[in-house]
């Protein structure tokens, strides 16, 4: 287990060290999207129209927040990751069109996310569910917020100035090693043995 | 409004803020135990980051978890309480201050328009599970529900041919499926019997049972322990990385069943395990009795 320390925007080079199991802490720019911001992001895309933010080398972080407003300025109380499989359908057309490096969230990605990771540079950092204060104070700034009135406020796209963002358990790598699948692969093997354990 | 509504108010309040930030010592004890004992590289790092959180929480008087959860109440209403009726009302407020005030993610949406009330409150939402018991005072139970492992939960009729062996089954099926996706390591509530509905309502209650609290009948206790060391036997671990901890605790309760049905329900929470505890005495004093009052 190495622990890596990367600033965006992250180069393909970089993530390219990253490997399962190791620890990366991101410093720059992260933004926050869900099931909602996803779709409406490739429609963007596919249409031609800008994000607020160049998306390339930053990091996506599957997260409803709670945010709140102190004076004019929005603050992030809690910001832990939620699940991430119900973006598989989105995440490889998301890495392909806007070149992210790092897609941050927590329970893992299918097949179809760790292809797109390993053709075009990227990983999956598993931060740990429920640890939401914890990601809120590595939050130092909401640079900006989109689709806030339509979406609400867990599925709108926040733009987070983050410091030392972490600690995220390299869990797919580049190189098609998706730590999940092989847990799930073990507890597989195990199931008959645990039925015969039981039914004893 | 009348005293009585005011205090059910107010108390439900400080229960849902005191269940989102500080979890029950029991859940703490339990998570330190487990750390300890983890010896996977990644389940240590999931642990460090699960007590780090759980002490800033603490620190900053804030939500330790950003999906503060469907808002759920147990209440037993002492026969001999008055202004029952005003209950419903004042929990609903409360829903509404905390929302507010904490403050909790909106997250009661109608599944029908996709709209999200804003305020943590729509049709059912705070929903009440009611008990009448015989005292004087009023027990309420704030129970903050995370959808991540509410996604999991999950109920099935086995057959009574099955019986026992193939519960466990269930069960062990239930938590290998589940995987990563409850924020293991989790609480997993069992009930068979009943009916579809009254297996799930009863496994869901089961996980409001402290951990250091065993099973009051010897038998089922002996099967939570069995069913603990299969569960983490999967090796599933924190967050679905791998290691020794899937669990923290299995819980079960059962109803008696029809002849022909063997309905089990698999009810899991994640390791922020949330539920704060109040009893309201008809003098209006109240007594918190898994946190101590801010």
């Amino acid at each position: 287990m190495a622990v890596y320390r990367f600033k965006t925007p992250i180069s393909e080079e970089e993530v390219r060290k990253l490997k399962v199991n190791d620890v990366l802490y991101v410093t720059g720019t992260i933004v926050t999207a869900r099931d909602q911001a996803h779709k409406r992001a490739l429609e963007y895309h596919k249409l031609g129209k800008e994000l607020p933010v160049k998306l390339e080398g930053l990091a996506v972080f599957h997260c409803g927040p709670i945010v709140k407003k102190e004076g004019d300025k929005w603050v992030a109380v809690a910001a832990g990751p939620t699940t991430s499989t119900r973006m598989d359908q989105f995440e490889d057309e998301f890495i392909k069109a806007f070149k992210v490096r790092v897609v941050i969230g927590k329970g893992g990605m299918g097949k179809r996310t760790a292809d797109a990771m390993q053709k075009y540079g990227a990983v999956y950092g598993a931060f740990t569910g429920g640890a939401g204060v914890l990601a809120a104070k590595a939050i130092k700034n909401v640079r900006t917020v989109e689709w806030l009135q339509d979406l609400g406020m867990p599925e709108a796209f926040w733009v987070f100035e983050v410091e030392d963002f972490g600690p995220l358990s390299i869990a797919i790598d580049s190189y098609g090693n998706n730590l999940y699948e092989d847990v799930k692969k073990k507890a597989e093997e195990q199931r008959m043995k645990i039925y015969e354990k039981l039914s004893a | 409004m009348t005293e009585f509504k005011k205090v059910v108010e107010d108390t439900a309040l400080s229960l849902l803020k005191l269940a989102v930030v500080q979890l029950p010592s029991d859940i703490k004890d339990a998570l330190n135990r487990a750390y300890k004992e983890e010896t996977s590289e990644a389940g240590r790092v999931q642990f460090e980051a699960i007590l780090k959180d759980i002490e800033l929480a603490e620190k900053e008087n804030t939500p330790l978890c950003q999906d503060t959860g469907i808002i759920i109440f147990y209440v037993k209403a002492g026969a001999k309480a008055k202004d029952l009726d005003a209950i419903e009302t004042a929990l609903q407020n409360a829903t509404r201050r905390a929302t507010k005030e904490i403050p909790l993610r909106p997250n009661a949406v109608d599944p029908f328009t996709q709209k999200n009330s804003g305020d943590n409150t729509g049709r059912y939402i705070p929903y009440i599970n009611w008990e009448i018991t015989k005292s004087d005072f009023v027990e309420i139970t704030a129970f903050p529900k995370g959808g991540g492992s509410e996604n999991v939960c999950t109920i099935g009729m086995i057959t009574p041919g099955e019986g026992i062996n193939g519960l466990k089954k269930f069960v062990i099926d239930a938590i290998i499926k589940a995987g990563a996706m409850p924020c293991p390591p989790t609480i997993v509530g069992v009930a068979a019997g009943g009916g579809a509905d009254i297996s799930i309502k009863l496994a869901k209650a089961s996980l409001l049972r402290p951990l250091n609290e065993p099973n009051p009948n010897p038998d089922l206790d002996k099967l939570e322990r069995e069913l603990y060391e299969a569960a983490n036997s999967t090796g599933i671990g924190p967050m679905g990385l791998g290691g020794k901890f899937t669990v923290l605790g299995v819980r079960v309760d059962y109803a008696h069943r029809h002849p022909a049905s063997y309905p089990v329900a698999v009810a899991f929470q994640c390791w922020a395990a949330r539920r704060a505890t109040a009893r309201i005495y008809p003098d209006g004093t109240v007594e918190y009795l898994t946190h101590k009052a801010r």
